[in-house]
């Protein structure tokens, strides 16, 4: 408004002479600079591929498991000699079931029982879980006992594997764990059709077990699905609450920096101290349960809270002050302005901060470790106070098995870990779709 | 009103005006932000049913002003303010007048539309309900639609009111904030810089809604168009480096002001 300057001043004629500013050079530089960007990309694609390809290839095969579809005599000579089931419960419990398989096994491969060694070779193409298998069958109805039935059973995890040709057969028999006389009767019952791969839905059901055809992520399903319930439950509302105070009602000074400090250097703690912590606090200072999925819920929670704080925080002061001036200037209290408005447009990333870190937390298993959650647990827990196992924790026990059969399940494992981590993902995206406004 | 002619109209509002009391008296007002001094011993009064225009070049604590008149300093962390400011005849500092009431006394318009992203309905339906202004879902539909009336925005919302109030264009947002505003039934409206988003279109709508919305509020209104000033107030207050100038009829102001600085202010010499 004061001085109005000259527009014909400063402006240097049409056709003076050009500066050599090097116009090639910056595109060059620019082309140079974005193939740089490809070549990055495409790399990190690669080994994306790589990590899923190896997988995927290794594990596809948990997901169908070997079974023997044969009709099983439930002969009461070998359950019930004495018929006694009838005031002694117990003893359908006892029975000698892995002989009745036995039998049935033997008489489909013409193969008699008194000859003891071949018996054996036989018996050993079936699981030991068919124990368990045929004693669920009597107890729920034990008006089977004296008739044959048609019965599928799990085969053992060496025929397993040889059926699915991960058995090298170029080793000489004695240093297989199948000899040839075993994979010519798994030809013979493949060839007849009661040998034969199936759905496997044990990998999801069935609790830890030592022998592979048997074991399963059940457990550790739950254990998980305790976990992130708690540290929904405990995290979300300490996280959005400590978020709420600081960016909102704290006073700026050294102590408040000295906070925001601090949760930002917890956000990157190494894991394993929070299970150290968890160890000495919740196990042996508060006394609870060693293994149980309450205290390590607690200990992810720990580790979720600084995720979930920086997040809300970011969330928080992205949305514009011309909001909060509106409603203080219609007379709302701070309570009012933040809750009704602040809160709701910040919300999605709220949201996306919290799956995040539940999604780092399901994956996380140092410091379950430490406090005991690394376990043989073949029953489901009840409650999370009792003694469980999670995904992650899991997959590094299977990674530890020796048997073939379970570098297949490790990597099934994996594939259902990365499955849940895609659907929370997934599940991120769709909530910020949904509750995102424009201002 | 219909059977008076507009410029009837005008002189029963300015006879008003002439014997109106003042409705806020500022008496040594300055503000700190932390060291700095922002407003040096002002003493303005508003007068009430009357536009009184803020003007003067950028910093010169206008604004400043304005926003002590609700409190809105408040939010404002390291912000002090020292002197008496009363709305008829409380004082506004007391430590007994609460701000949220105060607020609901005296509503604000902002430089930059800002509707919540919500409903048309439910933007008019914050202030009331958070005030306890209405007993039931009819009465609450009453003060929406009579709020809107007065912010001349009914004709052009009533068939969308459950869309988003973001969705207006410019000139209905800051008309929707008008009317967000009004719908607490406040006593003072402050508008700052109301228009300085808007086109001239919008503007002139708005100026228009000011100079009706007179009849029943006192208006203090900061702007940095001189013209606009000249067009809505009939009070001119001009501050410059923080301390105010001159206080005047507006007509008076644009005409023959008492102060020098003014006169150079409103001829362009400086600003």
């Amino acid at each position: 408004m004061t001085d109005v300057v000259s527009p014909v001043a400063g402006i240097p004629k049409a056709k003076s002479v050009r500066r050599d500013i090097g116009i090639k050079r910056r595109y060059a530089a620019e082309r140079r600079f974005r193939a740089y960007g490809i070549a990055a990309l495409s790399f990190g694609i690669i080994f994306l591929m790589l990590l899923l390809w190896s997988v995927v290839s290794k594990g596809y095969t948990a997901f169908q498991q070997t079974m023997i579809t044969m009709p099983v005599e439930f002969s009461q000579q070998i359950i019930d000699p004495q018929n006694e089931r009838a005031t002694n419960p117990q003893k359908l419990m006892t029975a000698n079931y892995p002989v009745v398989a036995r039998n049935a096994l033997a008489k489909l491969l013409n193969v008699s029982v008194d000859d003891r060694v071949a018996a054996r070779a036989v018996s050993q193409m079936l699981s030991d879980g068919v124990r368990v298998q045929l004693r669920d069958l009597v107890v729920a109805n034990p008006a089977i006992i004296g008739t044959t039935q048609t019965v599928r059973l799990l085969a053992s995890g060496d025929i397993d594997s040889a059926y699915k040709g991960q058995i090298d057969l170029n080793v000489s028999q004695e240093n297989r764990k199948i000899n040839d006389q075993q994979l010519a009767w798994m030809t013979q019952l493949s060839d007849s059709g009661a040998l034969a791969k199936h759905f496997n839905s044990g990998i999801f059901v069935n609790g830890a077990s030592s022998r592979p055809e048997a074991a399963g992520v059940g457990v550790a399903l739950i254990g998980s699905f305790y976990m992130m319930l708690i540290v929904l439950v405990l995290a979300l509302p300490i996280g959005v609450a400590a978020s709420i105070y600081l960016e909102e009602f704290a006073p700026k000074n050294k102590f408040t920096d000295l906070i925001e400090v601090n949760i930002n250097n917890l956000a990157a703690v190494p894991s394993i101290v929070y299970g150290l912590l968890g160890l000495a606090v919740f196990v042996n200072f508060m006394g609870l349960p060693r293994s149980a999925s309450f205290v390590g819920g607690l200990v992810l929670t720990l580790m979720t809270l600084p995720t979930i704080i920086i997040a809300t925080r970011a969330a928080l002061k992205a949305v514009p002050p011309s909001i909060r001036a509106a409603a203080l200037g219609l007379g709302a209290s701070k309570m009012q302005t933040i809750f009704h408005h602040v809160l709701p447009l910040a919300m999605p990333g709220i949201l996306t901060g919290t799956i995040i870190g539940l999604a780092h937390a399901l994956g996380e298993t140092a410091p379950l470790l430490l406090i005991g959650m690394v376990a043989f647990v073949a029953n489901y827990p009840t409650t999370p106070l009792d003694p469980s196992t999670a995904l992650p924790v899991q997959i590094y026990m299977w990674a530890n098995e020796a048997e073939r059969a379970f570098v297949e399940r490790t990597s099934g494992a994996i594939i259902i870990l990365l499955l849940f981590l895609i659907l929370m993902n997934v599940g991120a995206i769709l909530l910020r779709r949904r509750f995102e406004r424009r201002w | 009103m219909n059977m008076m002619s507009e410029s009837a109209v005008e002189k029963a509002l300015d006879q008003k005006m002439s014997d109106a009391s003042h409705k806020m008296i500022g008496k040594d007002v300055s503000v700190y932000y932390g060291e700095k001094r922002a407003l040096f011993d002002v003493n303005l009064n508003v007068r009430e049913n009357t536009v009184t225009a803020l003007i003067g070049p950028s910093g010169c604590g206008k604004s400043t002003f304005l926003r002590c008149l609700n409190r809105m300093n408040d939010t404002i962390e390291n912000c002090r303010v020292t002197g008496k400011i009363t709305l008829d005849a409380d004082d506004i500092y007391d430590q007994a007048i609460d701000v949220v009431e105060l607020r609901a006394r005296v509503g604000m318009v902002f430089q930059k539309p800002n509707p919540f992203p919500k409903t048309i309905y439910e933007n008019i339906s914050y202030g009331p309900r958070i005030h306890g202004l209405s007993k039931n879902k009819a009465d609450m539909d009453q003060i929406v639609e009579a709020s809107l009336q007065r912010a001349g925005l009914w004709g052009e919302v009533k068939d969308r009111l459950h869309e988003s109030g973001t969705g207006l264009s410019g000139g209905q947002q800051q008309r929707l904030c008008i009317a967000r505003a009004i719908a607490v039934s406040p006593e003072v409206i402050l508008m700052d810089e109301p228009c300085s988003a808007l086109d001239p279109i919008a503007t002139a709508k708005v100026e228009e809604l000011i100079h009706e919305l007179r009849a029943n509020y006192t208006i203090v209104i900061v702007t940095h168009s001189m013209q606009q000033a000249a067009r809505v107030s009939q009070r001119t207050a001009m501050f410059h480096l923080g301390q105010l100038v001159e206080e005047n009829d507006t007509d008076k102001m644009f005409t023959n002001p008492d102060d020098q600085r003014t006169q150079d202010y409103i001829m362009g010499r400086f600003g």
